[in-house]
């Protein structure tokens, strides 16, 4: 997903937020991930917004995106320059109103931004882990959320919304802890990786890899980091969340500060020194190691294989939540047949489900962007969440 | 609401299971819920109307209800109704079936092109009809068939669908009010609506 998005929104902001810790699975009981290895103690750096109601049953989990973190909303000081990444959806009269909900967001395990990853140190060696962390999945991932939600004391989500990858932990929630989830908001999301997208995913792996300064992921204690792979990387991802339509309007072939090409290697168009400059700005916040684990994650989730013995149906068998699934025309990362996908398969089940395709230019990335339309159909999908939690009769809304 | 849908609301039980195909805004299920408390899911094909079902508090698929209907199992359904689509469907037969598959009962309703207001315009101007219920020209029409309530009945006759039940309705001044029309519905109805269900099984 594309750097944090600066956008007016309607509804008000949740105001200063704080970053807060919560670490479990320290040894002899470490975390047990999915490829048989272990890992402990784990840390998972998370925020919360909104009030936990005393009946405990409007607890919203959002999940965050590949590079994303637990910063969805709000500030951390009145001078940051931006708020969290989704604060366009999140706070008090917005698409997750914080004046009803109790909203927990938490950066993923294999992360960067305070949870456990391969740049934290290994108690076992006192040096950051890097390529002695283990391969985690979205399995994994979602375990941790879960040990996190049951730390919070709570028993039921009302929700799980994500987007992307964040969709992927949705959908993983919602069949690995069926009895937990009442709704289930997948947002520009897959059950599993297409060719494609795996394929983007390696050559900005092998970009990383590629750099000298990587050192087989041993590169915390010199002074150079893999910069420059990692800047590519991201330079790549960047092209994947837009579109054709996207990139004709935002750069077309204008070119950067200049009358004329160059006839050199500078970046001559806009859509080159955009790409650098995200891929420099990047750098800054997110190490390549994290990347490296947290795509091949996203690239090894299949729902249908962990969960339903290679059938969508059968792994959608176990879920009893209602889903909310919404695609994006222009998004070619994870097109809309794959989210028609997840519903025939949710429909085949019998389960509550409603889709909807929404028009939109920007591609993958448009799920971030702030659109009153998403905002209210997700406004609306969480207040019949929550309706049906507290028993209310069904009710619509008149015409 | 208008006064068709109000037909098929009375013949609806409180509590069904009920799937709306081409449900618009959703106004039809809204009422159920809220008069009969029935579980209902819509199927739309536009964004803009499936987004307004969204945010009404219903559920509802966005896309083709001759695709969409494929997907829900046997019975899913106590009813499945097809209101006033009828005329765009490329092969009613098998949506029909479908519906009766997926439902115990379907209910379909449509515009009855057998009216005298019809035949009228036809006979008298020599044009192709344009009327309250079929307001389009030849040349912009999203309609690809017409249907009279005669050749309705044949066709499920043919079809090996059961008319459970029929009603025949006038809506003379504005689409909220009507009468059933019992009296020559065929000629003086403007709308037909059918309940269906399978054909039972053949008595050995």
């Amino acid at each position: 997903m594309s750097e944090y998005v600066d956008q007016d929104s309607p509804g008000g902001s949740v105001g200063l937020v704080e970053k807060k810790f919560f670490t479990f699975a320290a040894p002899p009981h470490p975390l047990i991930v999915e490829s048989g290895l272990s890992i402990g103690p784990v840390t998972l750096a998370y925020e919360t917004y909104g009030a936990l109601s005393p009946q405990k049953d409007n607890a919203v989990l959002v999940l965050h995106a590949l590079t994303g973190d637990s910063h969805a909303a709000g500030y951390y000081d009145a001078s940051d320059p931006k708020p969290g990444w989704w604060d366009s959806m999140i706070g008090p009269g917005k698409g997750i109103d914080t004046g009803a909900l109790f909203v927990i967001c938490a950066n993923v395990l294999g992360g960067c931004m305070g949870s456990t990853g391969p740049a934290s140190i290994n108690p076992a060696t006192g040096a950051p882990y890097g390529l002695e962390f283990p391969v985690v999945t979205i399995g994994d991932m979602v375990a941790a959320q879960k040990a996190l939600v049951d730390h919070l004391g709570i028993p039921g989500l009302l929700a799980v919304v994500g987007g992307s990858m964040g969709g992927m932990q949705v959908l993983e929630w919602s069949v690995r802890y069926p009895d937990m989830v009442r709704g289930a908001v997948s947002l520009a999301s897959t059950t599993k990786h297409s060719a494609l997208a795996i394929a983007f995913n390696e050559v900005a792996r092998q970009a990383i890899m590629a750099d000298p300064n990587w050192r087989n992921g041993d590169y915390y204690s010199h002074p150079e980091k893999p910069d420059t792979g990692l800047a590519v990387a991201r330079m790549i991802g960047h092209i994947t969340y837009l579109s054709d339509e996207a990139m004709r309007a935002k750069f077309d072939r204008r070119l950067q500060n200049r009358c004329d090409i160059s006839f050199n290697f500078e970046a001559d168009f806009q859509v080159e020194s955009y790409l650098r400059h995200q891929g420099k700005k990047f750098v800054d916040r997110f190490d390549a190691n994290s990347f490296l684990y947290v795509t091949k994650a996203a690239d090894y989730f299949n729902l249908e294989n962990a969960h339903g013995g290679g059938s969508a149906v059968s792994a959608f068998a176990k879920a009893k939540c209602a889903y909310l699934v919404v695609s994006f025309t222009s998004d070619w990362l994870y097109p809309t047949y794959q989210s028609k996908a997840m519903v025939q398969a949710m429909k085949k089940n019998g389960l509550d489900v409603s889709f909807v395709e929404i028009k939109a230019d920007w591609g993958h990335d448009a799920f971030l962007l702030q659109n009153p339309r998403l905002s209210a159909i997700l406004s609306r999908f969480l207040q019949r969440m929550l309706t049906a939690a507290r028993g209310d009769p069904m009710e619509t809304d008149r015409a | 609401m208008r006064y068709d849908l109000q037909i098929i609301a009375s013949w609806i039980t409180p509590g069904a299971r009920v799937l709306d195909l081409g449900c618009g805004a959703g106004d039809l299920l809204s009422h159920l819920i809220r008069e009969k408390g029935i579980a209902g899911s819509g199927i739309e094909i536009d964004e803009a109307k499936v987004a307004e079902g969204l945010t009404r508090g219903l559920s509802v698929v966005h896309g083709d209800i001759n695709e969409e209907v494929r997907d829900y199992p046997d019975q899913a359904f106590d009813d499945v109704i097809l209101s006033q689509t009828l005329q765009q469907v490329y092969d009613p037969a098998r949506l029909i079936r479908e519906m009766l598959r997926v439902g115990r009962r379907g209910i379909v309703s449509f515009p009855n092109f057998a009216h005298y207001g019809v035949r009228a315009q036809l006979f008298f101007r020599g044009q192709a009809p344009v009327s309250r219920e079929l307001p389009y020209q030849w040349h912009d029409t999203p309609n690809i068939r017409v249907i009279a309530i005669k050749d309705f009945r044949r066709f499920c006759k043919a079809s090996g669908f059961t008319i459970l039940r029929e009603t025949a309705i006038r809506t003379p001044h504005h689409q909220e009010t009507g009468r059933v029309s019992a009296f020559l519905p065929n000629l003086l109805a403007t709308y037909g609506i059918f309940l269906l269900g399978r054909t039972a099984p053949p008595h050995p």
